[in-house]
């Protein structure tokens, strides 16, 4: 399912034959330039979230450097105290957006990315182990994941969120519960096949132990689908933040993710003053777009069926 | 067929018990309503009274246990803010959803569908194209941002659509509904958009690839050698084909549509159950919380439970492998 833009008939440069997988992934990747810009946002993104301390005008969490005099000023207009423009105007405690938005991408990708790692990491180990021991564990495991599964995250992670309370440890708890599924059943269904093929097969006849068996040998082979999964599963885990933040769940107000930044301005959007709310969609929304973009060639590259 | 059915109906009713035993011990752990009932300037004795009179002293299993009893009379315990049955609210609240729920589905099909199939019958020309880059975007858009826009450009702006509330609305089979005024048109047309966005580009993608693979197949080779038009080659050969996985998936769609209009509700100010929800959490009303929660599980588990078994009517396979599975 791509929307990759490829070359009707371009002529096949003749492939060395010694292409190490990197190269090849890397060329195959490369062929859809729509993925390219979105890998190119991507870096852009992770490297304003990482640097936001150091290239951010203001810092937005430190109350001292906020002028309440500076409310709600619109794009481009100036601080009346040091004459400072704030691009992207203020938010209604003088914060400046921009620096708002840069901290707010730091908080998305933090949540977005560990939570996903830990649901990686407690998917794989039980999905693995549901595969492998098969019997009751499997039927515990996938029983558990098939309920879940059933229900929407968004309702589970807003009822954990009711329960646990607000905080960032707190929203990465509840997105790893609604995301752990995910990885256990894809992870369960690719150990499934490839517990089937030779080369496992001639692991035991060469006697190798059982763990060696399942992180070596299996396990490898088994992470294609996931690193598919698990890139949409960013975009995801980052957009339910977000939306739990709005909805008031997530994260506490003096630390503004991107999706607190767009319900704090949400008040005044009637009035007219849009870019409190606006600006921080925007950022959200390339965000997931460029994570989106990846995700989609990945799915295609690491796709066996779609290959010639 | 029919132990299929039993089998599956057992299932449900289990999943439902064990979903209320959570719900109620996660919900349990929510503050201390009283807190927030009493007069700050209460004493303990006060407090202690309070306390009480809701239940709340007794151990949490007895709670549990006098709590699923009654549900069991459809008693789901009183709102403590309103001070009502939790359940009547709930229930004065849901067709405001459900009306939102079917209006953003209806939207989401008749024009996701048809998108879909254009996308996959022309895969490769630019509308082709277009279309997917389009699904991308609605799978990408923050949804409550998406509100916010609307709002910002047709209220604001244009001042065209109201930002909030249902308008007015009439009665149809006893139950209040806005879709049938141009009042209340005005007032759901853009929560009804809002929602079927993210549903839309699903059905996009989904209707474009089986689309895709069905085009492929030796019966519609059969058909266009028959020299059928394209009209009735996509219409009735391609698109009775597609259907059963688009329905199939529509039908569970309907409950993410309806845990997702908890969004979309808090944004337009929309009053239904999502929006009493969110309320009800922040002001720790919990036997609304609990009531909620126990419907919107019900109504998945009954979504579920129909869908699976249309589905093994629909395909013999789903069910022999059930019964193969339980051997």
């Amino acid at each position: 399912m791509s929307i990759a833009v490829e070359p009707a008939d371009a002529p096949v440069a003749p492939e060395p034959r010694e292409q190490s997988p990197w190269r090849r992934f890397a060329s195959e990747f490369a062929e859809s330039k729509l993925a390219l810009l979105g890998l190119a946002m991507l870096l852009a993104i992770a490297t304003i979230a990482i640097t936001a301390p150091w290239i951010s005008p203001q810092n937005p969490y430190d109350l001292a450097q906020l002028d309440v005099l500076d409310s709600k000023l619109a794009p481009g207009e100036h601080s009346s105290s040091n004459g400072k423009t704030y691009w992207l105007g203020t938010d209604d405690q003088g914060r400046d957006m921009l620096s708002g938005i840069f901290y707010g991408l730091r908080i998305s990708l933090i949540v977005g990315v560990s939570s996903t790692v830990i649901a990686l990491a407690v998917g794989l180990a039980l999905g693995l182990a549901a595969a492998y021991f098969g019997g009751w564990v499997d039927a515990i495991v996938m029983r558990i994941a098939d309920i879940q599964l059933s229900f929407p995250a968004i309702l589970i992670a807003l009822v954990l969120l009711a329960v646990l309370g607000q905080g960032v440890d707190k929203i990465i708890v509840s997105l790893v519960t609604v995301q752990w599924a995910y990885y256990a059943r894809t992870v369960r269904s690719a150990a499934l096949v490839e517990r089937q093929k030779e080369y496992i097969e001639a692991a035991r006849v060469l006697a190798l132990s059982r763990p060696r068996i399942v992180l070596r040998h299996l396990l490898p082979n088994c992470l294609p689908p996931l690193i598919v999964v698990a890139t949409v599963q960013v975009a995801h885990a980052i957009q339910l933040e977000a939306a739990l933040s709005f909805l008031g769940l997530g994260l506490p107000i003096t630390e503004p993710s991107i999706g607190l930044l767009i319900s704090n301005g949400f008040q005044y959007l009637l009035s007219g003053k849009y870019w409190i709310s606006f600006y921080p969609g925007v950022a959200l929304l390339l965000t997931i777009v460029a994570i989106n973009l990846v995700a989609d060639q990945l799915r295609d590259v690491l796709n066996p069926r779609l290959k010639k | 067929m029919l132990a299929f059915t039993i089998r599956r109906l057992g299932q449900s009713l289990l999943v439902l018990l064990v979903m209320s035993f959570l719900v109620f011990l996660g919900v349990y752990a929510i503050g201390n309503p009283v807190e927030l009932l009493v007069n700050p300037q209460a004493d303990a004795i006060e407090r202690a009274r309070a306390t009480a009179a809701l239940g709340l002293d007794k151990p949490m299993l007895e709670q549990y246990w006098v709590f699923l009893s009654r549900a069991a009379h459809g008693d789901l315990g009183r709102s403590f803010v309103f001070n009502i049955p939790a359940i009547q609210l709930i229930l004065d609240k849901l067709p405001a959803t459900l009306e939102l729920a079917f209006c953003a589905m209806v939207i989401a099909v008749t024009i996701g569908i048809p998108l879909g199939l254009v996308a996959g019958l022309k895969p490769n020309s630019f509308i082709g194209r277009a279309i997917m880059a389009g699904s991308i975007f609605g799978f990408s858009l923050p949804s409550f941002w998406v509100g916010l826009v609307l709002i910002m450009v047709f209220s604001v702006q244009l001042g065209w659509l109201p930002p909030n509330g249902r308008g007015e609305t009439v009665m149809l089979l006893g139950i209040p509904v806005s879709f049938l005024t141009l009042d209340g048109l005005r007032h759901i047309a853009m929560p009804a958009v809002n929602l079927a966005l993210f549903k839309l580009s699903l059905l996009v993608r989904l209707t474009r690839g089986s689309t895709r693979e069905a085009v492929l197949q030796d019966y519609v080779k059969f058909a266009r050698a028959k020299g059928l038009s394209q009209r009735r080659v996509v219409g009735v050969h391609v698109l009775k084909n597609i259907l059963i996985p688009i329905v199939t998936v529509i039908g569970l769609e309907l409950g993410s549509v309806i845990a997702f209009a908890i969004i979309t509700e808090s944004i337009f100010a929309w009053p239904g159950s999502g929006k009493l929800l969110i309320d009800s959490i922040n002001q720790l009303d919990r036997p609304v919380i609990v009531a909620y929660l126990l419907v919107i599980v019900t109504i998945f588990i009954g979504i579920n439970f129909v869908v699976d078994v249309l589905y093994s009517v629909l395909d013999p396979r789903v069910r022999l492998g059930a019964a193969a599975a339980a051997h």
